[in-house]
């Protein structure tokens, strides 16, 4: 199958952000590293992989936020990300 | 001190979310691949039209497995409903689907989502746009929609356009019927496999030309939600762009790749 398929989005994050960050994440608006887009963390492409995500900008493809869970350990790396806005109430 | 200065609630605070156990309390066959499940949820904090909920299924073994569902209740329902379809070689979808029963208890956390979300304060017009199961969360939208009082509802036309196989694949297709209202609320079919011969609507795959005859024009601003497999919630955005839409205006969510 197409990878393009079977990508999702960043909304089918949300679940395990939450067991980053206590505030909903997919209305946060995340600056892209690569090319300055900034949009908000749902609509990034999500690639997901048995032990992990990779979100991915949708206008340069710059992985944005990878998440990767191991047993014991959850892995982020958010250098992709130049600033992240998070709406304190929704 | 300045008076637009405010505390925040306590309640307001956010707080870890949680898994529970939710309880089954009416199951509901929508169409013959799925199935709407009731689920009473223990501090359920209420949720938003447009927002999921993981489930989590946990094998003797140990071994886990995951899956995102959308809410099909409007907020107003003090229990929530999934509409969960059934993908045959699936992992959760047919223990969903095929095996809980009224009474079984469900793991699950949520509410989640905070951007493919609506709600009468965003407004309208509102264009949804849903394909296969895609119509789960726009349907919760529609609810919501139709429990609002007149004077919030008449200022929100809405338009749904629902791109199924066949007649027989449409989910909610009696409720559907039953709240559509023209002017101010149209439903619009489009099948793309099989369709009765006396159906005279649209019998193709989701297109410009059906877009553009659908939508509003881009001058009229709708907010659009588009729900459904990622081929096409990627293509009718475009699209909706491509015409003339902002798309900061156009809100996705993927299912995968049947929807």
């Amino acid at each position: 199958m197409q990878s393009e398929e079977m990508r999702l989005d960043g909304n089918a994050a949300g679940g395990i952000l939450r067991d980053v960050f206590t505030h909903e994440m997919t209305a946060a608006l995340a600056s892209c590293g690569g090319c300055g887009t900034v949009g908000p963390i749902g609509a990034l492409l999500e690639y997901g992989q048995p032990m992990g995500i990779v979100l991915r900008c949708p206008t340069c493809d710059t992985p944005v936020l990878r998440i990767v869970r191991t047993p014991g350990l959850l892995r982020l790396d958010f250098s992709g990300i130049r600033l992240l806005t998070i709406p304190e109430r929704l | 001190m300045s008076s637009d200065i405010r505390a925040i609630p306590e309640a307001a605070a956010p707080a870890r979310l949680e898994w529970r156990v939710a309880k089954v309390v009416d199951v509901r066959d929508e169409t013959p691949r799925a199935r709407t499940l009731v689920l009473d949820v223990p501090q359920w904090p209420g949720h938003r039209a447009g927002q999921h909920v993981d489930v989590r299924l946990v094998a003797e073994d140990g071994y886990q497995a995951q899956r995102s569902y959308s809410i099909a209740s409007p907020p107003e329902d003090r229990t929530v409903a999934l509409t969960v379809e059934r993908l045959d070689d699936g992992e959760v979808s047919p223990y969903l689907v095929g095996e809980l029963r009224r009474g079984d208890g469900l793991e699950i956390r949520g509410p989640i989502g905070g951007y493919f979300v609506w709600d009468v304060a965003v407004g309208g017009p509102l264009l949804l746009v849903a394909g296969g199961s895609g119509i789960v969360p726009l349907m919760a939208m529609l609810r919501r929609h139709a429990l609002a009082d007149a004077s919030a509802r008449a200022a929100v036309p809405v338009r749904l356009l629902y791109s199924a196989r066949t007649p027989d694949d449409v989910i909610y297709h009696a409720e559907l019927e039953q709240l559509a209202d023209p002017p101010l609320v149209e439903v619009v079919f489009t099948f793309t496999r099989n369709a009765p011969p006396t159906w005279t609507g649209y019998r193709r795959r989701i297109d410009r030309a059906i877009l553009e005859s659908v939508s509003w024009p881009p001058s009229a601003a709708p907010h659009a939600y588009v729900c459904g497999p990622t081929v096409l919630v990627e293509s009718v955005a475009t699209l909706l762009v491509e015409l003339g839409h902002a798309a900061s205006r156009v809100r996705t969510e993927r299912f995968g790749p049947t929807g």
